[in-house]
């Protein structure tokens, strides 16, 4: 992908929600044909982006040079956030068309399109300031996905999810001003490139702005004790938005991985490794908070939303070196588990659909122990593969990290299996009934997803060291910003 | 002037923050505000404080810097604006339909008891 084709991810859907919102507001069907055909673009475009990944190609918002205007920057790492978003918007889209889950409310299909723009621009820009804005532009489309269908559960959580969003982006904006006094630039390679210039008594000032993104990236991302906000949202949004919003916590992992390699690169004059140190801690908890929370939730939703909490940890745990293998492994497991969890969301949308205590369709007990064992990090799956990539890059602390992925995935095997045999073992002699054809589309797409990922495991991992590569050798994208030069 | 500005600050984030943490969404909301006010004043004072001075550049190139305003806050201020004025109107709104649907304003969408 080169040229003025880097934006087309931003703008087509953005374009599309527009239309969606002019002309099918009372037409679905016309509202879903032209979501499904921009999502359905969107995947043709992550694909040829990711083929043609080579060198960072730059766009220039208005042909303005960089640092002075907006840019969006394309590498191996924004081509795989694409593809990883447009799969699975592509996925959970038709599972929501064929289950009839769009109807429940107006502008589902726009707010659908806004959010996809927001995710994509956030994993194109960059820039700071502009990814403030792509944050904003996902948050607001997902307050309106997230209260979508109604209900008084859902507005009371829609509140916590919104107030602490806002906190969020005002801590967002008190780290890029903070940035922007002592730099006097937010495109990131120009950071990237001062940082090392400066000088030794603004160095303080720094690390607080780089602790502050850290915060504002760990609220994305749930990392504990930033996590308070997902259980609680995730359980209360409709199934096939919580499918979504499985890749919402990767923007978190994303930021932290583009500013750890980037701007913060570790060992720094200015900020040294306070990045790696404070995550690595931060990632263990997380992954403790999110397997006891497991055990302790009752509802298959809040068990899902734990069981993403639980995965975000270990994604972390591997990012915290920034190390090669380390960061490999996060971005393996990274897919993995947005696949996983959109698979447990989607089934968990199935569970609840249905009445209370009925008895459940043999095939959704299948593919709820096809998502636990992804969840869980069992094989066959590709979740245990992911976990096997983590431990090998954390042999170094092996005792502390080895337990807590370990100990992580046994209380999810436990907690998983105590919600699934809940569910599903009943002493009733009511004919068993089944599943629709409709409502087998995405969680069969999904799990060919992830049966595929464990199959082609190896080339994967080497498409992914190849993207590692890259993002360890900054110099490539502050060469593509060609900082300063008139065009 | 630094003193006033960088307390003015202070003052408006310790207060957001304060409501924030209180049980009535329309105090949340108010919170949010002042703590909106107080980064918006933060951001626009990150460019150095001047008086009188204009953000454009005289005909004829660079000048005195210090005879000069910083434009970049300023517009990074402007959409810092207009962003948290639309999240708070969303947010309102979210507010408004929770009371319509709880019959309460309480964020946990219900009376504590006893």
């Amino acid at each position: 992908m080169t040229g003025d084709w880097i934006i087309a991810p931003v703008v087509l859907p953005a374009a599309l929600a527009g239309l969606a919102l002019l002309f099918a507001r009372r037409n679905l069907g016309l509202a879903r044909g032209i979501s499904l055909a921009g999502t359905g673009a969107l995947l043709a475009l992550a694909i040829w982006a990711v083929a043609t990944t080579g060198d960072p190609q730059v766009y220039r918002l208005g042909n303005w040079p960089a640092p002075f205007g907006i840019v969006l920057v394309l590498d191996g790492l924004s081509a795989l956030m694409l593809l990883l978003t447009a799969g699975l918007a592509l996925t959970v889209l038709v599972q929501a068309v064929t289950t009839g889950r769009d109807r429940k409310g107006p502008h589902f299909h726009a707010l659908w399109l806004f959010q996809v723009m927001g995710l994509n621009g956030a994993f194109l820009t960059g820039d700071a300031f502009n990814l403030f804005v792509f944050f904003e532009v996902l948050l607001i489309a997902s307050y309106g996905l997230m209260v979508h269908g109604g209900g008084a559960g859902r507005y009371r959580a829609g509140i916590a999810y919104i107030a602490v969003n806002l906190v969020g982006s005002t801590l967002f904006l008190f780290a890029l001003a903070t940035v922007y006094a002592v730099m006097g630039t937010l495109n990131m390679a120009d950071l990237a490139v001062k940082l090392a210039e400066l000088p030794p008594g603004d160095q303080a000032l720094m690390r607080l702005a780089a602790v502050l993104l850290l915060m504002v990236f760990a609220v994305k991302g749930a990392l504990v004790p930033l996590q308070v906000w997902l259980p609680g949202t995730y359980a209360n949004a409709p199934g096939v938005v919580a499918a979504l919003f499985a890749v919402m916590t990767k923007v978190g992992a994303y930021a932290a991985i583009r500013f750890g390699t980037l701007v913060f690169p570790p060992g720094n004059a200015a900020t040294g490794n306070i990045l790696s140190d404070l995550i690595l801690p931060a990632a263990v908890l997380t992954m403790a908070v999110g397997g006891l929370g497991v055990l302790a939730s009752r509802g298959v939703a809040r068990v899902a939303g734990y069981a993403a909490i639980a995965s975000m940890g270990t994604a972390f745990v591997a990012i915290a070196g920034f190390t090669a293998p380390g960061l490999g492994a996060a971005l393996y497991y990274i897919a993995h588990s947005t696949f996983a969890g959109a698979l447990l969301f989607l089934v968990s949308d199935l569970v609840t659909a249905r009445k209370r205590g009925a008895r459940l369709p043999g095939g959704l007990a299948a593919l709820f122990l096809v998502a636990a064992v992804a969840v869980a990090g069992l094989p066959p799956l590709s979740g245990f593969v992911g976990k096997l990539f983590v431990m090998q890059a954390t042999a170094d602390h092996a005792a502390l990290i080895w337990s807590a992925v370990l100990g992580t995935s046994f209380l999810l095997v436990l907690g998983l299996s105590r919600c699934g045999s809940r569910l599903f073992w009943k002493a009733d002699d009511a004919p068993a009934p089944r599943l629709s054809a409709g409502e087998l589309v995405g969680p069969l797409w999904l799990t060919a997803t992830l049966v595929g990922m464990t199959v082609w495991a190896a080339p994967i991992r080497a498409h992914l060291d190849g993207i590692v590569a890259g993002l360890l050798n900054p110099a490539a994208i502050i060469a593509a910003n060609t900082l300063g030069a008139v065009p | 002037m630094e003193i006033v500005l960088s307390a003015a600050i202070g003052i408006l984030a310790a207060s957001g923050i304060w409501l924030l943490l209180r049980p009535r969404t329309f105090q949340v909301i108010v919170g949010l505000c002042l703590l909106s006010y107080a980064v918006n004043l933060f951001i626009f004072s990150m460019g150095r404080l001047t008086v009188g001075v204009p953000p454009i550049m005289p005909q004829g190139g660079f000048v005195n810097p210090t005879l000069y305003a910083d434009p970049l806050p300023q517009a990074l201020v402007l959409t810092a604006i207009v962003i948290s004025f639309a999240t708070t109107a969303l947010f309102l709104v979210v507010i408004i339909a929770s009371r319509g649907l709880t019959g309460t304003d309480h964020v946990d969408g219900k009376e504590r008891e006893g």
